[in-house]
């Protein structure tokens, strides 16, 4: 039994707590929630010189060749770190998705600028209110171009290319649903930027008008790609959150040690200690279910999409508690703009819908739960 | 990060799965699989007696404390070996609940505290089941606040008298000895005047009366001491030391980690594959797919929580007071689940037993649970325990600590 990171992977771990915390202090995500920017691009560039942009990504495409398991560990940094860059859209999500189903040259093409920092990518699904579902996509894709609104796309304004899923058939079927790769910047496509409770990170609407695509992946399997997609960065989001759950609780902790009233400290108040308790207690579940993720990630095991939904729903509850119990823990301090525990609670809040909401993923472990106990 | 034993631990599973394959009691496999969650009664027998049995054939083979040293009945065994052993002793593990106490927490602290020739004389009955301890700590006025017991013992030429009472004794009724926390010093404050003992629980003077519970269970004794003699070489640690004594028995518990905490997640998880409401089948509404889903990814993280802290052990560590959240976690689920069963089952969810859905399970786990999350540390004492030992907090203020004993105000039970 060795249910834990390697040393390896712990060093790489603290060697990204130490650069984040260096160039990603509270006021980098400040400078982005506050401006106009969308993210921070000199961080951008330091995380791709480091080497945590191509960590995943295999030598021969420009990356560092390593494996999830150390993309996992950065992962918790980038959460922790609160850190206001496109790292989730680009590397959990467009990265896996051409790892999964690109082209040889697909991969050339974007691959090498990911971990160079050169090019932003994002995966375009919504379109509205609702969760993953093939019916609820109506961009349409024929003779190459695409033609509909996604919304909302994290980091769509900023992003330089994108994957979108598109209706190529109306059986009513998930094989309906093609995967294409976009070049934003080529034109036909119109982002506009749109209001969000985490202005730390982009969210946008783009309009694409008879814009050019190439198909990602066989034309049938856009789903079952997307479906894999999601799982896969399912895990390491679950992995931000529990960076961003553990450093809420500390900022809760520490603030309890410190603040005294009534002539005491107040964390020696067992209603203040059985708050910080509770916190503990879904930040380990949830760090211990996001092993298991890990685990079955690093080695594509059978078990990924039952323990990516776990991963994904406690990492969830996990972040969401912290975040607003360290809020509840600062009192009135906790509600001013000025303290930086509105900026963990606005984060843990985008996370838990970005992929999809807690109910989605809750039916979703259900429903794998229920298939393999049938199989 | 892996879930593969090493050579040597596969091994050892190996070598344990083909002894217990080979001569576990079968039986009682199906009633002790469907038998409900924490301490059980069996239709067929005598539980005690069969998990007698069970512990001498352990025993004979070398099975028996493993982890307890050799020459006091046990085999040496490093502790991810004990926590492979109960992996593998599965659902036969329910058999052992009377020998519990005694190999974790009473048989390490006679091991650490007591004379040669007592560990000679007692451990190895205890790891064959020969011999049954209990653990006599919490009193009417000290639950949670175990140092404010009251038993005293008082010195008598070479030995000691003691009188006073105990509560939830586990298992006194069918027990042949003892660990006793007493009071010796009143005059000093609490935490100062207590030293440990083990006793003869045939005594003269020692009186077991069995409690019933809310539940209708009879699992915990109250037992009272008058004039009950012990003699002075059956004191375990210096005179007035016994709060240090009881942190080693306490700690050696903490070992324990390997045996699977019942949450109820397997059984409510069954229940709603096949029950069907007045909507269709349970699992395919919404509203208890979300249910189940926050109790599975609760048992998964507790399952996974107690990996990490077997990949700790089998790295050499000791694990520490972060598996608190086991029980805490657990025993509040094992009523949300039982509430949300019978809530399923409509107006026939007050039926109980085999008259109920399920035969009664739920209803069993919902009328039981209330003791779940109280014994063993009470869900408030356990979060304490995290916010103190693991996050750091500072304690609360305690007005009694520096008090003598015999001057802390004091009101019944």
């Amino acid at each position: 039994m060795n249910f834990e990171f390697s040393d390896d992977q712990k060093q790489l771990r603290d060697q990204a707590r130490r650069f984040l915390a260096e160039q990603c202090p509270p006021k980098a995500v400040r400078a982005v929630l506050e401006g106009a920017a969308g993210y921070d691009k000199a961080l951008w560039q330091g995380l791709a010189d480091m080497g945590f942009l191509g960590v995943a990504i295999p030598e021969a495409f420009g990356g560092a060749g390593a494996g999830h398991l150390e993309l996992c560990v950065i992962a918790e940094e980038m959460g922790r770190a609160l850190a206001p860059v496109p790292f989730s859209s680009t590397v959990y999500l467009a990265a896996e998705a051409l790892l999964l189903a690109g082209s040889d040259a697909q991969k050339q093409a974007w691959l090498p600028k990911i971990a160079s920092g050169a090019a932003i990518g994002t995966l375009a699904l919504f379109e509205g209110p609702g969760n993953p579902s093939p019916r609820a996509i109506r961009l349409g894709a024929a003779n190459g171009v695409l033609n509909g609104v996604k919304t909302p796309v994290a980091d769509g304004a900023i992003a330089d290319f994108a994957i979108v899923a598109a209706r190529v058939g109306s059986s009513g079927r998930e094989t309906d649903i093609a995967l294409h790769l976009v070049d934003l910047k080529a034109g036909g496509v119109a982002a506009q930027t749109l209001a969000s409770v985490d202005p730390s990170r982009n969210q946008a609407e783009l309009t694409f008008t008879d814009c050019k695509a190439e198909p990602l992946g066989a034309a049938n399997e856009g789903w079952s790609i997307l479906t894999r997609v999601l799982d896969r960065a399912a895990v390491l989001m679950a992995f931000e959150q529990v960076g961003g759950a553990d450093r809420a609780l500390e900022m809760g902790r520490d603030y309890a040690l410190d603040r005294v009233a009534f002539g005491r400290p107040i964390g020696s108040f067992q209603a203040v200690k059985h708050i910080l308790a509770d916190m503990y207690v879904a930040a380990t579940l949830a760090r211990s279910n996001c092993y298991y993720g890990a685990w079955a990630l690093s080695t594509d095991a059978g078990e990924l999409p039952e323990a990516a939904a776990t991963a994904r729903i406690s990492a969830t509850q996990a972040f969401q508690h912290c975040s607003k119990q360290n809020i509840q823990v600062h009192g009135g301090m906790g509600f001013t703009w000025e303290f930086d525990c509105h900026l963990y609670y606005r984060r843990s809040n985008a996370l838990a819908l970005a992929l999809g909401s807690l109910s989605y993923w809750e039916d979703q472990l259900i429903e794998r739960m229920r298939k393999k106990n049938a199989a | 990060m892996n879930f593969d034993d090493t050579p040597q631990e596969a091994a050892f599973r190996a070598k344990a799965r083909e002894w217990i394959a080979a001569n576990a009691p079968k039986d009682y496999e199906a009633e002790l699989s469907q038998a409900p969650l924490g301490r059980i009664a069996l239709k067929s027998a005598n539980i005690v007696e069969i998990g007698r049995a069970w512990q001498q054939k352990k025993f004979d083979a070398g099975w028996s404390c493993l982890h307890w040293p050799k020459e006091y009945g046990g085999h040496g065994a490093s502790p991810i070996m004990r926590v492979i052993w109960q992996q593998e002793e599965g659902v036969y593990v329910k058999l052992t609940h009377p020998f519990t106490i005694g190999e974790g927490m009473c048989g390490p602290t006679l091991m650490a505290f007591g004379h040669e020739a007592d560990k000679q004389r007692y451990l190895p009955r205890i790891a064959s089941g020969e011999e049954i301890w209990c653990q006599l700590f919490s009193e009417p006025s000290a639950g949670s606040d175990v140092a404010g017991l009251r038993t005293r013992a008082e010195p008598d030429g070479d030995g000691w008298i003691v009188n006073g009472q105990k509560i939830w004794t586990s298992g006194a009724h069918y027990s042949d000895y003892g660990l006793l926390f007493a009071r010796t010093d009143p005059d000093v404050p609490k935490h100062k005047g207590l030293t440990m003992f083990f006793l003869d629980m045939k005594s003269p003077g020692v009186e077991v009366r069995p409690i019933k519970q809310a539940n209708g269970m009879q699992e915990f004794n109250e037992v009272y001491f008058t004039d009950v003699r012990i003699p002075d070489r059956q004191r375990l640690g210096a005179v007035g030391d016994g709060w240090n004594v009881s942190l080693t028995t306490l700690m050696n518990e903490r070992m324990s980690i390997g045996a699977r905490l019942a949450t109820g997640f397997p059984e409510i998880f069954a229940f709603c594959s096949d029950f069907v409401t007045e909507h269709g089948p349970a699992i395919e509404d919404r509203a208890v797919r979300a249910k189940l889903a926050e109790w599975a990814v609760k048992a998964s993280g507790l399952k996974y929580t107690a990996y990490r802290a077997m990949s700790a052990v089998s790295r050499g560590e000791r694990p520490g007071p972060e598996n608190s959240i086991g029980k805490l976690v657990a025993g509040a689920m094992v009523q949300d689940i039982g509430a949300f069963a019978m809530d399923l089952q409509g107006a026939s969810g007050v039926l109980a037993g085999t008259d109920a859905e399920a035969a009664g399970r739920f209803q069993a786990m919902e009328l039981g649970a209330p003791g779940m999350r109280i014994a063993g540390g009470t869900d408030e004492i356990l979060r304490n325990i995290i916010a103190e030992r693991v996050l750091g907090l500072p304690g609360d203020i305690r007005v009694d600590k520096d008090v003598p004993f015999n001057r802390i105000p004091t009101k019944g039970r």
